[in-house]
């Protein structure tokens, strides 16, 4: 049965379009909506990035990753109260968070574990449980349990931590590492996926199908950022201002290939079989309720460190908000660039990325514009987060009933 | 006896389920090399057998077994599939086991993949190993090839010939290692013709390598083709074990279905066939396991039609595809007035109504009182029983009493009261309510699936009884299916076996059980249509 590529990418095609208009609407300057992308996806790459583990083992989007988010606050809170600034201060955030966010993340899988086939809405109720518990260490147990005396971070009276902690020793601490003006990045991303589609061409190593063409996709996003390079680099372009946090960046890379080696690996090959059938994954013996474990706590990991990284970006906390809002902006974009509930591929976590943020940012102006107030503009974003996964999800429903329809008639 | 024979042994195998025996003293023997047939129909014990050989959990839950097993002449005790596996049993199911989105490579190495260690498997362990493609390659390569199959080792399976599924099932038995017994199970029922010759052939090729092969089947034709002993159970039962020399088609569905029938009906009465109640043509029903393909049939006013044939082979699909439960396709009318299918509103308007097979699930609100669910239905339906004012409605409680209490007495439903619960009911109690229910609708036709599954002996005639009295006191006509071929040939008067999603034949209950037994296995037009053996 041959498919229709419109059929098949209807969701990233609709959302392309959609983000056209909004950039044309919105009437900013294509420089300015880049740099802004620049710094969104910078400061939320790691936390979509998270995301596709569970979902290849079958788990469905994982609206736990609060969880992990919760545990990168608790070690940045204890690090702004040791006051261990820059990226010390981000290293043993990094180092505290993880073994919570193991704690979590294996709690989770236990929870997941009993409630099969309800994994999405359990992982969501559980964030919001989490978030009591939360609340009761952050604003109750804190102070009057946890001896804790800290003016800076506390509310006068001491008991609870301020609903606003300022970040400032570990503003920038990771993204200004190292920064780079965009087309000089270009030409750094030109080569590094130059290399790595030359890899991919000549070995066949760990190739399921020899005939894929696996190669490709790189070949085409080298030739994407040469060309950008080519186009931006005149001393007066408007991108030159861009500057971007190379180290971010590198690390959001590292998470993404961390994704492909586990793949090729036999722990990827049981995520993959225990995400395609839970029952012929266990007659053929392989420890089901484990690997679940793993992969959830693995996302909550990654999505602890993507908080951190957040953070560090935004250079302040919103103590009992921070956190709220990331599960659901991850996966509006992740499933914004065409991935499903059972499919989610890096390449569409990163299209993904690039649209919902672009259209998270173009949204206020282009709504603005057209309706001609300011406030509209904002509830616009909410809209977009919320409505994105909704029309995603029922699209991916309705291409479902469809599919099952056809195979009928065929 | 000497043991040393026989690759595999069971002996006196023997299982009850909570109480029902539903295995008795079977003994099977296995040569190495030897192809055995093991020969029966639903229920008659095969794949507790085979439950039994693969120390299935469900097995061990209800209490083990009665009986020894041997392994190349030693005493062993399966206690999980795992065991057996070890024990070089392997088994190609009737549903496959294979994921779709997965290769055959990957399908043929699931949790056996070749890995080789790298830095990252030196450190955090060894789910870290890199998955050696090309070794996995080359290995899915070789047991393809061994059995004959042309075709890219890393295709997807998704989109597959069915066939094709089939030969990487086996692929995968024979690419374990030391595999010593494989059981195919029913393994040509969803294959068409020229795919299982080509599996029987690759069958063959793998016996001659000096691996027993246990060919769990209904085709005769096939049994006599390629197995070199067979084995026919019946109700638990072992009837016989023959070696194919000593046999032939026609002896061997007389022992498969052979069984005493009792007639409720005495008097084969003939059908005016002057009315044609329900005509159905080029029916097709998606109903996972139980697809119809294609069925013509013309159902006569006044009578009581059987549907049988085989589990799986789609005869329950028809009357579901026809109320409207599952997709369906083809062309069906009643009395004459085309029915739009996918319908089920429709379905009961055109004086249709339906038992269904699932009682528990489908047929009964099961925390309702019995009055409620004979009444609800027609409540949806109809209106009846119900007072309006306007856009509101309100039960009418004292109709469904009297209508409720009507009909306790004529089904005779032996229960507390019409207020008592359904669920507390014992099975042939609530298949009566579902009747009672079907009734409310003043209906036409009445298609009823099963309506002995899970009934004790007494009930189930009762049930057959209330069937006739139905058809000879209203003229109701009622198209029964089943899969116990006794109970159709007791109270039908055309009985439509259904094999492999179509009409295999009509036949009427007074034919032998030879042609019941080849009509069932899909083998009557190859066999009586050359008149040879």
């Amino acid at each position: 049965m041959k498919r229709s590529f419109l059929f098949d990418n209807m969701v990233v095609l609709l959302f392309v379009a959609i983000t056209g208009l909004g950039i044309w609407f919105s009437g900013l300057s294509l420089g300015f909506v880049v740099m802004d992308l620049v710094t969104r996806i910078a400061r939320n790459g790691l936390m979509v990035v998270a995301l596709l583990i569970p979902v290849t083992a079958g788990m469905g989007l994982n609206f736990a990753v609060i969880l992990g988010a919760m545990a990168a606050q608790i070690a940045i809170i204890a690090v702004v109260h040791w006051q261990i600034a820059g990226i010390n201060g981000i290293l043993l955030a990094t180092l505290l968070s993880t073994p919570l966010a193991i704690l979590f993340g294996l709690f989770i899988g236990r929870l997941l574990n009993k409630t099969r086939g309800q994994e999405m809405i359990t992982s969501m109720i559980a964030g919001f449980f989490a978030d009591g518990l939360y609340m009761l260490l952050l604003m109750v147990i804190v102070g009057t349990l946890i001896p804790l005396r800290n003016p800076q971070i506390m509310l006068p009276h001491g008991i609870g931590i301020l609903n606003t902690v300022d970040l400032a020793i570990l503003r920038g601490a990771v993204d200004d590492l190292y920064r780079m003006s965009f087309p000089h990045f270009m030409v750094l991303v030109a080569a590094i996926f130059l290399s790595i589609g030359a890899w991919f061409q000549y070995s066949t190593r760990g190739s399921r199908q020899p005939s894929a063409k696996r190669a490709l996709p790189f070949f085409l996003i080298a030739g994407a950022a040469a060309l950008s390079f080519v186009l931006t680099r005149s001393p007066d372009s408007s991108f030159v201002i861009v500057s971007v946090p190379v180290v971010t960046f590198a690390i959001i890379g590292l998470a993404c290939a961390f994704l492909g080696f586990i793949a090729t690996t036999k722990l990827g090959q049981d995520f993959r079989t225990v995400g395609q059938d839970q029952h012929v994954a266990k007659i053929s013996g392989i420890d089901v309720d484990k690997t679940r474990i793993i992969a959830i706590t693995i996302s909550t990991v990654m999505a602890a460190w993507g908080q951190i990284l957040l953070l560090s970006n935004l250079g302040n906390l919103s103590t009992y908000g921070s956190h709220i809002s990331v599960g659901v902006f991850a996966i509006a974009a992740l499933l914004i660039g065409g991935a499903t509930v059972t499919k989610a591929t890096v390449g569409q976590a990163l299209t993904g990325l690039v649209l919902f943020h672009t259209l998270f940012l173009v949204s206020p102006m282009a709504g603005r514009n057209l309706l001609g107030d300011a406030q509209l503009g904002e509830f616009f974003r909410v809209f977009i987060a919320y409505g994105v996964i909704a029309v995603s999800l029922a699209m991916y429903a309705w291409k479902r009933a469809y599919a099952g329809k056809r195979q009928l008639r065929s | 006896m000497k043991h040393d024979n026989y690759v595999l042994e069971m002996k006196n195998i023997g299982k009850l389920y909570s109480g029902n025996r539903v295995l008795k003293d079977v003994t099977l023997r296995l040569r190495p090399g030897e192809i055995h047939a093991v020969l029966g129909e639903n229920g008659a014990g095969k794949s507790t057998l085979m439950n039994i050989l693969f120390g299935m959990p469900v097995i061990h839950a209800t209490g083990g077994h009665e009986g020894e097993i041997f392994i190349d002449g030693q005493a062993v005790s399966i206690a999980s599939p795992f065991e057996s596996m070890k024990f070089g049993i392997g088994m190609v199911h009737q549903e496959f086991m294979l994921i779709p989105g997965f290769t055959i490579t990957e399908n043929i190495k699931i949790n056996r993949e070749i890995t080789r260690p790298n830095i990252a498997s030196r450190i955090f362990g060894p789910a870290l190993k890199s998955l050696d493609m090309e070794a996995m390659n080359s290995d899915a390569r070789k047991a393809l090839d061994t059995i004959g199959l042309n075709i890219e080792e890393w295709t997807k399976i998704a989109g597959m010939p069915v066939g094709y599924m089939q030969f990487v099932e086996i692929a995968r038995e024979i690419d374990k290692a030391d595999m010593k017994i494989i059981v195919f199970d029913e393994p040509t029922a969803v294959l068409t013709e020229s795919e299982a010759d080509a599996l029987l052939k690759a069958m063959k090729v793998i016996a001659d390598s000096g691996i027993a092969i246990l060919f769990i089947t209904h085709r005769l034709d096939e049994v006599m083709t390629i197995a070199d002993n067979i084995t026919v159970l019946r109700d638990g039962e072992l009837v016989r074990t023959l070696a194919k020399t000593e046999t032939n088609a026609f002896h061997l569905a007389e022992l498969m279905v052979g069984r005493k029938v009792e007639k409720i009906v005495q008097e084969s009465s003939n059908v005016a066939k002057s009315e044609i109640a329900l005509s159905i043509k080029g029916l097709k029903v998606h109903m996972p396991g139980e697809n119809v393909r294609q069925v013509d049939l013309d159902i006569f006013a006044g009578e009581i039609i059987g549907i049988g044939g085989l589990g799986g082979q789609g005869k329950i699909g028809i009357a579901n595809g026809i109320m409207g439960l599952y997709p369906a396709a083809g062309q069906v009318s009643i009395f004459g007035k085309p029915l739009a299918l996918s319908d089920t509103k429709a379905a009961y308007e055109a004086g249709l109504a339906f038992v269904s097979e699932d009682r528990r699930g489908v047929g009964l609100l099961l925390d309702s009182s019995i009055e409620i669910n004979i009444a609800f239905t027609a409540m949806q339906m109809r209106n009846s029983f119900l007072y309006r004012f306007g856009p509101f409605s309100h039960l009418a409680y004292g109709k469904i009493r009297k209508n409720a209490l009507k009909k306790i007495a004529d089904l005779d439903i032996r229960c507390t009261g019409p207020t008592q619960l359904t669920r507390r009911l014992s099975g042939g109690n609530q298949q009566k309510v579902c009747i009672a229910r079907a009734l409310a609708l003043d209906p036409r036709i009445l298609l009823v699936s099963e309506p002995t599954r899970g009934i004790d002996v007494g009930a189930k005639k009762i049930v057959l009884e209330t069937l006739v009295k139905l058809n000879r006191e209203l003229g109701m006509t009622i198209i029964m299916t089943s899969s116990e071929l006794a109970e159709l040939r007791s109270i039908c008067q055309r009985i439509a076996i259904v094999c492999g999603g179509r009409v295999e034949g009509i036949l009427s209950p007074d034919a032998s059980d030879v042609d019941f037994g080849l009509m069932m296995a899909g083998d009557y037009h190859k066999f009586r249509g050359k008149e040879v053996i």
